[in-house]
């Protein structure tokens, strides 16, 4: 009976907080630029079959290397394919890369920090050694010997950037799960009889996601410049599929005749990767000021 | 009184590692610690920072390994016993910690804090938000605090919630360490009635352990005073503090004057530092800072027994002169 008197003060006072937060980050230009690039980004992948009438792997000969124009708003390519089609595309793969990727890792890398973090001494020096071991190959290395197994593809791309991401956020987690599993919410729930899984799972993990997961979303560009890279060089999207990279590859040859298609493929990576990078370090400023400058 | 008891600790050390390679020994944080704890009884522990008092508390509740002793709760050993043979130990032994916000979980809502032991335990088809909102008011809390968050409570409010957690699963024996540390002198004495009042109402057993001699005046039934890891004297808490019987339980009670301006106060005055766990003092332990302190303390160990003094004190009596200006 009381309940509808009870729940409203600390919904609000919640819900107030993140208005707050929302509403400093409105008011930082860069955020709100960053914020503005990244809808625009977003916006171009999911409505791309509306914004323009151009299938983005239908060749045409006869339309080779058109400047852009009316028709095709970012010219054709060496095939005849309409540019502007394949970069609103190209945007879905490259978000697609981006967010699964990143939430696999983070998934993966918060179970292993926990157990690295909660788990017996020579476990968690195990773990710290497979970490390093992995941090410490060239992503370009790691990427080159990947495809040699497992042929280029997206799930390539993906598990590169999972193994480069995971030892870094299991890194925090174990960091952070060490510096919370001694404190007295933990022991009180250890005294209750609570089950480690509890124990990490409730009483430890809610307390390590937040700043892992701003950090996480710095990580996004790096993401979609790995995808994009890998692209480029043929490790990533087989053609036709269209993707940032590979445009950008189609149109490195050249380059000299018609730059537009290098720019067509150049440009929305700049965008991207700002607009995240903009976005994601005000989110951390406005919502973990501690974090600052790292 | 020849009723079971319903905890009996006998002869527990806790021995903790200390150094490396060739250095390394031990060092005991409990030394050979026996008590009872009748049902419906408060039991107190007292003693100063580092005597011991918390990690006998933890290896009571099984949070610490001990190293040599018996525990018997409820007529059954429960040292040495694996997780899954404990848990429905802490069924009926609940335990609060000293820190009233630290030890609830920041991100769960006070209504989620305190049925966590029905999540753990099994719910047995109770509802849990009912569940939440007596347990609340059980400990004289607003049934809508169940949505607040622990870095919304004061002090007061969040030992609440510790204590409508602690006996939310109907437990036989309550373990309270330091339930008034860092709370006002007013919510002190409330915390301390609403412990009073529910030991009454629903028949708890309680270990108190605290260096606040006011608290245990207020609410222990019997007491134990700890020094370096043992007790120096055990017995019921009015005849303690009417009469101590070892020097260093009247050196404590000297030093907690009762606020009347009449009484005439003579303070005991201890010499000397706490001895360091490291290297115990020979004979009684105490020997290095008692007033009172003869040839026979300095060599033989005193008898075992409620007092452990070779000369325990007659009533009223008042450090020599000499010694204590020493």
């Amino acid at each position: 009976m009381s309940e509808a008197a009870s729940n409203p003060p600390a919904a609000t006072a919640r819900s107030s907080e993140l208005w707050r937060s929302l509403r400093r980050l409105l008011r930082e230009p860069l955020g709100l630029f960053g914020l503005g690039l990244v809808l625009l980004v977003i916006f171009g992948a999911i409505f791309a079959d509306f914004l323009t009438q151009w299938d983005p792997t239908r060749i045409n000969p006869r339309d080779r290397f058109l400047g852009p124009s009316g028709e095709h708003l970012m010219g054709t390519d060496q095939l005849g394919r309409d540019l502007f089609s394949r970069v609103l595309h190209g945007g879905r793969i490259a978000l697609y890369v981006a967010l699964v990727s990143t939430a696999v890792s983070l998934a993966i890398g918060i179970v292993l920090g926990l157990i690295a973090g909660y788990g017996p001494r020579w476990l968690d020096n195990l773990m710290i050694l497979l970490f390093d071991a992995m941090k410490s190959f060239p992503t370009v290395m790691l990427a080159l010997a990947l495809v040699t197994i497992m042929g280029p593809s997206l799930t390539a791309v993906m598990v590169v950037v999972v193994l480069v991401n995971v030892p870094g956020y299991a890194r925090i987690v174990r960091t952070q799960t060490i510096a919370i599993k001694s404190s007295e919410f933990v022991t009180a729930a250890q005294s209750m009889g609570a089950s480690t899984t509890r124990i990490l799972g409730v009483h430890i993990m809610p307390n390590v996601i937040g700043p892992l997961v701003i950090l996480a979303s710095m990580d996004i560009p790096v993401v979609i410049a790995i995808e994009a890279g890998m692209s480029f060089l043929g490790l990533g999207v087989r053609p036709p599929t269209p993707s940032w990279g590979s445009i950008l590859n189609d149109g490195f040859a050249q380059i000299r005749e018609t730059p537009w298609i290098a720019i067509a493929g150049g440009v929305p990576i700049i965008i991207t990767t700002l607009g995240f990078t903009f976005l994601g370090e005000t989110l951390r400023d406005v919502f973990d000021p501690r974090l600052k400058g790292r | 009184m020849s009723e079971d008891p319903i905890l009996k600790v006998e002869k527990v050390e806790v021995s903790f590692p200390v150094g490396r390679g060739l250095n390394r020994s031990a060092i005991l944080g409990v030394a050979g610690v026996s008590f009872e704890v009748r049902r419906g009884e408060t039991f107190a522990l007292v003693g100063e920072s580092g005597s011991g008092k918390t990690t006998l508390a933890r290896a009571v509740n099984g949070l610490q390994k001990i190293s040599t002793g018996a525990i018997t709760f409820e007529g059954g050993r429960i040292d040495g016993l694996r997780k899954s043979a404990m848990k429905p130990i802490r069924r009926r032994m609940s335990m609060m910690f000293q820190d009233p916000v630290g030890s609830l979980s920041p991100r769960m809502t006070v209504g989620d804090l305190v049925t966590e032991p029905y999540r753990i335990h099994g719910a047995d088809g109770r509802n849990l938000r009912e569940e939440a909102a007596r347990l609340l008011t059980l400990v004289g809390l607003p049934a809508d605090f169940a949505t607040r968050y622990p870095h919304q409570l004061s002090g007061g409010q969040a030992r609440r919630v510790g204590v409508a957690r602690a006996i939310a699963l109907d437990p036989a024996l309550v373990i309270a360490d330091e339930p008034t540390a860092g709370l006002d002198v007013s919510v002190q004495g409330e915390v301390l009635n609403l412990l009073n009042d529910l030991r009454e109402r629903l028949g708890l057993a309680m270990v108190i352990i605290t260096h606040n001699l006011h608290v245990v005046h207020h609410v222990a039934d019997r007491t134990a005073v700890m020094y370096l890891g043992r007790f120096v004297e055990t017995g019921e808490t009015g005849t303690m503090f009417a009469a101590p019987r070892h020097p260093y339980t009247a050196a404590l009670l000297s030093a907690n004057p009762e606020p009347d301006p009449d009484r005439i106060h003579d303070r005991i005055t201890l010499p000397a530092e706490v001895p360091s766990l490291l290297s115990r003092p020979s004979g009684c332990e105490f020997h290095t800072r008692c007033p009172w302190v003869q040839e026979t303390c300095r060599t033989v160990a005193p008898p075992p027994g409620d007092v452990a003094c070779h000369f325990p004190l007659a009533p009223g009596a008042k450090p020599p002169a000499k010694e204590a200006t020493a």
